[in-house]
């Protein structure tokens, strides 16, 4: 792989046509095959339902600042966390790194053209938008009240809110989201540049592959299953419904067997970002390169053994909890082993605090409190005292929301300049990672502690127990904090489209194929088909410092400035 | 960087943009048409694990609830799967011989035995109907079994071979076109014959699915 030696000028006089100026009109962009251009139809997507997702997510704070509820009547409560978790999960947390980040840079990042199959990756844009107006639907028409988790026979039998509607979105979000899967999973195996052996992938395809794996053995059990509690609503064919003959355990078991490894799509492709981003800021080649990719393919094949740990009082077997139970606490090997050869790679790196880096940062210390917590959870006898309270939902907030929203956003702000040949006011990056952060934790700290206390999740009335006030008033403080934190990079990433500095191809001075494409790339992606001959993270540190003490020495203004300024 | 010139491209024949040649083309079709196929035995499964642990639970009921099914019919069916999978596997070898003749003669095999197949499972769903076994409000059961689990019992058998056969409808519909294609000598399956390979993959698929539901509904020894 060549120097990164472009500079702004190089970029701009040899700059080939972009795949955003490959035609203009609406149907370039709706009937497009290009992977570039549907990862940013799904940004827009998955921005939108972010959106609709925080909206519940403030009212639910916003209701729970007074004992007695402020303006949400029960079922209302109901029906406005169900549409946060929903959305969150199914419209916007699966999709939101892979149908984004992935579909933009897996064939980027191991040199092709496109993804292996074009058409059905529009099309699972397009499924998933349909599936996203079901969910909407079923929001106008009165919304759903069973939780995210439909759990029978109240989904099944006893609910009379949009569940079928609800269903059928999810439903279509599971088959776009195997659609994703497939196209990786073909494409990482098939489309590799010359000389891109499986061992010179950046550790983000890795991650990325791992995720495709659970995508494809995961999503079809959740989809037949909420179709089998759909069909039960209409035909009463008595699956899931004690009072039919059927089994609600089954239920959870065929839901978890999805719904735990999901937590392993959504968190994942997040590990693979910080793993580019670990190495691009401090300038080292990721530690233990073995290790971390195969800690990814590890944490894929352990969640599918984890599931039962959702269910230990569900009634079933003690002797089943006690198993599930020690498998889960493996899954923190890998994710451990992650952590630590971050840890490790930042270890005598040089390392720069630009934005992405302060959200590699801050997932890390997320993620840490956010797995950590969770073995408190996989431990049936602290379970059993902590089940469906607050520390549940603060674990869990750490991993998805921590730990994803925080790769995703980082993510984002580091491939942005090749995603739309603008760079942002690194400034206000800067101050926008660092809101997220502050607020991230005076929304979900609390909720450690009031849920250890006793506050069931789920529950807006609390007025027995006013002594959990003050804990819901620092989480409601904090989720504005946080919502400001989100709301800044939508204003200023907007807003360098049209204002911001135009990007060179490599403005972070970042190894990986994906950087020797002009920013943003051409419409096949690379003018000649690059060939491989070094591994990923080729960085080197020694040859970084003498050019920067020989920029110092010649008073060189470069060697000060930072990229964005 | 060292770099070599991508070839040329031809848009208008079987090989697409984003491959190098046809053998690349090919191994990643057949690659992704298995990852599908995986997904496939996955979301069956959930309904197979169902349905094991729901005769493990009422073995008598289940073996009672079975014998209202006609076994017979059901056998024409599975005889006519297999023979329609040999079609498809004579369609896949021509292709690769390049008969186009042959293969649309085996190609209108495998949609007569699917349409067969179709019919008759037409003709036992509507019997179902008349005795009143479809679940539902106008569910009525009268035989050995505990109703309950019954209406149970053919509501997975209703969900699966339902499910299979929407599969061979949907693999009806893929061989017209795959058959209107080769009528018509396109390049697209003539010059390279894995997108009937590709077929061939789905419908044995379809296939297999069945031979694992008859026994498993039609078959049931007395406990």
């Amino acid at each position: 792989m060549s120097a990164a030696s472009d500079t702004i000028q190089d970029a701009q006089t040899k700059r080939p046509k972009s795949y955003l100026d490959n035609g203009h009109t609406v149907a370039s962009w709706l009937l497009t095959g290009d992977h570039k251009r549907i990862a940013m139809l799904y940004l827009i997507s998955v921005s939108i339902f972010f959106l609709v997702g925080g909206i519940a997510a403030g009212m639910i704070r916003a209701e729970l600042v007074m004992p007695r509820g402020v303006f949400l009547e029960n079922d209302s409560y109901n029906k406005v966390f169900t549409i946060h978790g929903v959305v969150m999960i199914f419209f916007f947390l699966i999709p939101a790194i892979p149908a984004v980040l992935g579909n933009f840079l897996i064939p980027l990042m191991i040199g092709a053209r496109d993804l292996a199959f074009p058409r059905l990756n529009l099309l699972s844009w397009y499924v998933y938008m349909l599936g996203g107006t079901f969910g909407i639907l079923a929001m106008l028409f009165g919304g759903v009240d069973t939780g995210w988790t439909f759990y029978t026979p109240y989904s099944s039998l006893y609910s009379n809110s949009q569940v079928g509607l609800t269903i059928t979105g999810g439903f279509m979000a599971g088959l776009s989201s195997i659609f994703t899967g497939i196209n990786f999973i073909a494409t990482i195996h098939k489309m590799r540049a010359p000389g891109m052996t499986w061992f010179r992938l950046p550790l983000y395809v890795w991650s990325h592959y791992a995720t495709s794996i659970i995508m494809i053995l995961g999503t079809p059990v959740i989809a037949i299953t909420i179709a089998l509690v759909a069909v039960e609503r209409v035909f009463r064919i008595g699956i899931f419904s004690p009072e039919l003959g059927g089994d609600p355990v089954l239920f959870q078991h065929l839901f978890w067997f999805y719904s735990h490894p999901a937590v392993y799509i959504m968190i994942l492709p997040a590990m693979g970002v910080i793993s580019e981003l670990i190495a691009a800021f401090s300038r080292r080649a990721v530690f233990g390169y073995h290790f971390v990719a195969f800690s990814s393919l590890a944490i894929a094949g352990l969640g599918f053994l984890v599931w039962g740990h959702h269910m230990f009082v569900s009634g079933q077997s003690m002797y089943q909890g006690v198993v599930f139970s020690l498998l889960s606490f493996l899954v923190a090997i890998p994710s451990a082993i992650k952590v630590f050869n971050w840890t490790a790679t930042i270890y005598k790196g040089s390392v720069r605090l630009q934005t992405p880096m302060i959200y590699a940062l801050g997932f890390m210390g997320l993620f840490v409190i956010g797995g950590l917590t969770g073995l408190y959870l996989s431990s049936m006898g602290t379970d059993i005292h902590l089940h469906d309270t607050y520390f549940v939902v603060a674990h869990f907030h750490y991993v998805m929301v921590g730990g994803t929203i925080m790769g995703y956003l980082g993510g984002i702000h580091y491939w942005w300049p090749k995603m739309t040949g603008r760079m942002y006011p690194d400034r206000w990056g800067k101050l926008s990672a660092t809101l997220v952060f502050i607020g991230f934790n005076l929304t979900f700290m609390p909720q450690f502690v009031v849920g250890y206390m006793g506050m069931p999740r789920r529950y807006h009335l609390y007025y027995l127990q006013p002594e959990f006030q003050i804990y819901h008033i620092m989480s409601t403080l904090g989720s504005s904090v946080l919502g400001l934190g989100y709301l800044m990079p939508v204003i200023y990433l907007v807003w360098s489209l049209k204002y911001g500095k135009v990007a060179p191809a490599n403005p972070w001075g970042a190894k990986g194929l994906e950087w020797e494409t002009s920013s943003p790339p051409p419409t096949e992606n690379f003018l000649e088909k690059p060939i491989v001959t070094r591994p990923a993270y080729d960085y080197d540190a020694e040859a970084d410092e003498a050019e920067f003490e020989k920029l110092v020495a010649e008073g060189d203004p470069r060697a000060y400035a930072e990229v964005g300024d | 960087m060292a770099a070599i010139t991508a070839p040329a491209h031809d848009h208008h024949g079987p090989l697409h943009h984003q491959f190098d040649d046809l053998e690349q083309q090919n191994e990643t079709y057949i690659l992704g048409m298995w990852a599908f196929l995986v997904q496939e035995i996955m979301f069956f499964g959930a309904l197979f694990v169902s349905y094991a642990i729901m005769r493990y639970k009422h073995p008598m009921d289940w073996w009672a609830a079975h014998t209202e099914l006609d076994w017979k019919l059901a056998g024409v069916n599975t005889f006519n799967l297999l023979v329609s999978s040999f079609f498809v596997a004579m369609a896949v070898r021509n292709a690769q011989l390049k008969q186009p003749g042959k293969v649309v003669g085996w190609l209108f095999g495998v949609i007569l035995c699917s349409l067969i197949f179709l019919v008759i499972k037409y003709f036992e769903y509507s019997l179902k109907w008349q005795h009143h076994l479809v679940p539902g409000p106008s569910f009525y059961y009268t035989g050995e079994a505990n109703a309950g689990v019954a209406q149970t019992f053919f509501g997975l058998y209703f969900a699966m071979t339902g499910l299979h056969g929407i599969h061979v409808l949907v693999g009806l519909i893929i061989f017209v076109v795959l058959t209107g294609l080769w009528i018509a000598r396109k390049p697209i399956v003539t010059e390279d014959y894995i997108p009937t390979e590709m077929c061939g993959l789905y419908w044995h698929f379809v296939d297999l699915v069945w031979i694992f539901l008859y026994p498993l509904f039609y078959l049931i020894p007395k406990p």
